[in-house]
């Protein structure tokens, strides 16, 4: 049967397939519906894990164990996890371990464009890229396969694009390949310096062998057409140039780009006029094809920077036959129109909103944030925010800036925003170092009670597991007095609750030891809280209002000017109430149930 | 039970399809619009009629009150998921101002199909920049010079007047189906096999009123 599937889609049901049994992860755009998927497949233990690091350990220790195990990230998350993959590359696996990584070229949603292709050669293992669904599914399958006959993890490489574009997959039953029997075998699962000396040679004897093995792999495969020029491509980027070029032109596509077949594509390069080298973002194949002598175009007329697609594939070469394809390159009219964007914004009634204009009220403060929906309190109106870097950072940056101000003699306050997912990802070791080592910031743990960002996943605070089941929830107030936060150095604050925030905010800013601020209100998307609030809302009494705007500040788009008055969209407003704790007037009152 | 008639009825269509190229549909919107389902329900007609198809999607933030574009390429093989500059056959818009934004993308003799209403973005909301007053007059314009077609539907209002507002994918989604050509299929008994039988009635007619334009 087919059925048309997402790549995520696709993946899952290739891990369903080849009878993982095991799968974590910690969710990001565009990899968090692999583990969603995998979440349905009830023979598949699965789960949200902490972070990325957490996840890929998860895996490795159930692949050492015999099972089949998938673990799967964003790009960003490979830099978490990097740290048990470069040893899982010494240690091979007993069942196969297949490492996900999905990539975002054009940052759709990703704080960086990072090509994680350079990890397999970074970290010595083997590297697959599919190009669509079904090829998500059979590439899973087959990285099962390689991971077991090369005892090594095989690193799966995807990208937006693939992620989430629908293609027709054929769906195949379960294979059931049960636990391998586990051995101890402290030579190759506990890397001493000593034992880590000798597989580090088995390491690079078995990436020779599945070098060799990489020439007649079916994964790789010649698509022969016109023979004027030879394309060498991989990923999504083979579609574009399959779309732009036809049966024009040849057509070497990759689907095993760790360890590059050498002589496959030294012969491809001989019965061919000229190559081309077709990728997004770094030379990754381009360097190694001219390591290997031979001339190609690429990089010098493609960009690094962002996304391909056909017509910049079309523009770059032009056509094989010398004149330059025609369609979709002239500049279109109508460019000239200066269109108002349409930026993320704040929800109406997120309860991130209040500790963001209860700080905006505060002078001499940095605000060191992290990564999460509350990232948008960089934007105005209320653009609070200084630096953004990478999940955890809030906090650990934040005693950076305090020490370095401190040296300095800047009197500034550093407050450190972090979302209850991110805290516990990563925020937790730097609250610790900001106990250690006597900071004077303020972390604000803006507590929604959710992953929101990534589309509402559960995570270790929430009580729910991935597949929705009750257990235990962590605690925040006990586990950051266990850090050694003072108690009268806590608040927890009901971010809805302005007077209340800003006076937490106050006191933390006086403050001479280091200070937590749980602000505490469930993500208003969430759908028992749309529930609960459903009838709620504000309304502006037009006879009272003095159009002096001050409601507008918070950044609120249940609130427009229209034709010169302030007005109230009932539909999207929850009734959260911040702006009618800003007004002067009292013009602003709650209405509905 | 197949009788010869429409095994030959069949292969004839299938003649057709493996002649014509893959054909492009980009569908956009605002988070919340209902563009999503709209294109989940035509890639699963699309693909009941024996089309290889192409569905991509961008998401990211769109609940946070973003850009939302479907893209959605069919035909015999189709390779890249992507629609290029000028490369859409038909443009869907749910919303004016994103019309305007994408509206680069269709095709020369292309049909651009526009639900006449209006979503403030923040910078519009917080008076920093005017919504754009004479969008329609601008689209008209651009399809006239592209020797396309422009259809401007109140979506809203007709799926207001059938009973809900939110049905307005649903009359967007017929039109759609009307400009592609492919109104001779059971498109309604997809779209009830996506939603609640509660909901069956008001879409059905949500989908009629969109295949008279
Ligand atoms: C290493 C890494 N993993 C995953 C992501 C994707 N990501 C961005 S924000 C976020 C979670 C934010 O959740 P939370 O901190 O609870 O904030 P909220 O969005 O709920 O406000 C995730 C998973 C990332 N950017 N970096």
């Amino acid at each position: 049967m087919k059925k048309l599937l997402t790549g995520n889609e696709a993946i899952a049901r290739g891990a369903y397939e080849a009878g993982c049994t095991v799968a974590a992860a910690y969710p990001g755009t565009p990899s968090t519906e692999i583990l969603e998927n995998i979440a349905g497949y009830k023979e598949i233990y699965s789960e949200w894990s902490p972070n990325e690091k957490v996840a890929v350990e998860v895996a490795s220790g159930a692949a050492i164990a015999g099972a089949r195990a998938l673990a799967a990230m964003k790009h960003v998350g490979m830099n978490v996890a990097a740290d048990p993959l470069f040893t899982m590359a010494y240690e091979g696996v007993n069942g196969g371990l297949v490492l996900v990584t999905a990539d975002d070229p054009g940052l759709h949603s990703s704080q960086n464009e990072q090509d994680n292709r350079h990890y397999a050669p970074h970290a010595k293992v083997a590297m697959v890229e599919p190009s669509d669904s079904q090829e998500c599914k059979d590439f899973v399958k087959m990285a099962f396969v390689l991971s077991e006959q090369y005892d090594m993890p095989v690193i799966l490489r995807v990208t937006t694009r693939v992620c989430h574009s629908k293609s027709l997959v054929e769906l195949e039953a379960r294979e059931e390949v049960g636990i391998k029997a586990y051995q101890k075998n402290v030579q190759k699962y506990a890397m001493t310096p000593a034992h880590a000396k000798v597989r580090h040679v088995i390491v690079e004897e078995k990436l020779c062998e599945l070098q060799k093995a990489a020439e007649h792999s079916p994964l790789n495969r010649i698509e022969w057409g016109g023979r004027k020029v030879g394309i060498i491509t991989s990923g999504i980027s083979y579609q574009y140039a399959r779309e732009v070029f036809g049966d024009e032109v040849s057509y070497l596509k990759l689907g095993l780009t760790y360890p590059l077949p050498e002589q496959k594509i030294r012969d491809f390069a001989a019965q061919v006029g000229e190559v081309w080298v077709i990728e997004e973002n770094d030379p990754y194949l381009e360097t190694a094809v001219k390591a290997l002598g031979i001339k190609c175009k690429g990089k010098d007329v493609l960009p690094l920077c962002g996304e391909l697609n056909s017509g910049i594939i079309r523009e770059a070469f032009g056509s094989p036959k010398g004149k330059k394809v025609a369609a979709g390159l002239v500049a279109a009219p109508g460019q000239e129109l200066s269109l108002p964007g349409r930026p993320p914004v704040m929800c109406a009634g997120c309860p991130h909103r209040g500790l963001f204009f209860a700080l905006s009220k505060l002078k001499d403060v940095v605000v060191s944030s992290d990564i999460g929906c509350y990232t948008l309190g960089l934007t105005p109106p209320l653009a609070v925010t200084d630096t953004v870097i990478c999940m955890g950072a809030s906090i650990s940056a934040g005693i950076g800036f305090e020490k370095a101000f401190q040296k300095g003699g800047v009197p500034k306050k550093v407050f450190s925003c972090i979302g209850d997912s991110t805290f516990f990802h990563s925020g937790i070791t730097g609250l610790i170092d900001a106990v250690y080592n006597k900071s004077k910031i303020c972390v604000v743990i803006l507590d929604n009670r959710i992953t929101a960002m990534t589309g509402h996943q559960d995570n270790p605070g929430t009580g729910r597991t991935l597949q929705g089941e009750e257990t235990a929830a962590v605690d925040l107030v006990p586990l950051v007095r266990a850090v050694g936060i003072k108690g009268e150095n806590i608040r927890v604050v009901d971010p809805y609750n302005l007077a209340e925030t800003e006076e937490a905010v106050r006191e933390a800013a006086a403050a001479t030891e280091p200070f937590v601020i749980i602000t505490r209100q469930p993500c208003a998307l969430l759908k028992d809280v749309q529930r609960a609030r459903a009838g709620m809302y504000c309304a502006i009494d037009q006879e009272k209002c003095r159009k002096c705007k001050a409601c507008m500040k918070i950044g609120c788009p249940a609130l427009s000017v229209k034709g010169g008055q302030v007005v109230i969209d009932a539909n999207s407003c929850n009734g959260c109430g911040l702006c009618l704790q800003v007004c002067k007037f009292e013009a602003i009152t709650k209405a509905g149930e | 039970m197949e009788t010869a008639m429409m095994q030959q009825d069949k292969a004839n269509k299938d003649e057709i399809k493996k002649e014509t190229a893959s054909k492009a549909l980009l569908l956009v919107g605002v988070g919340g619009q209902g563009t999503i389902l709209a294109s989940k329900i035509l890639s699963e007609g699309l693909v009941q009629q024996g089309y290889d198809v192409k569905m991509s999607e961008i998401h990211g933030m769109s609940q946070r009150g973003g850009s939302v574009t479907t893209q959605i390429k069919f035909g015999p093989k189709v390779y890249s998921p992507l629609i290029g500059p000028q490369e859409a056959d038909v443009i869907v818009a749910f919303e004016k101002l994103e019309a305007a934004r994408y509206m680069t993308q269709l095709k020369k003799m292309g049909t651009l199909i526009v639900n006449d209403y209006e979503i403030y973005p923040l910078p519009v909301l917080l008076g920093q920049q005017a919504y754009p007053e004479n969008l329609l007059a601008v689209l008209a314009d651009y399809v006239e010079k592209q020797a396309g077609q422009l259809k401007v539907l109140q979506a809203h209002t007709l799926a207001a007047e059938l009973g809900n507002a939110r049905a307005q994918n649903m009359v967007l989604l017929g039109a759609v189906v009307k400009a592609l050509g492919l109104e001779d299929f059971a498109w309604e008994e997809v779209i009830k096999s996506f939603l609640p039988p509660k909901l069956h009635d008001l879409n059905s007619k949500a989908f009629q009123c969109g295949l008279s334009f």
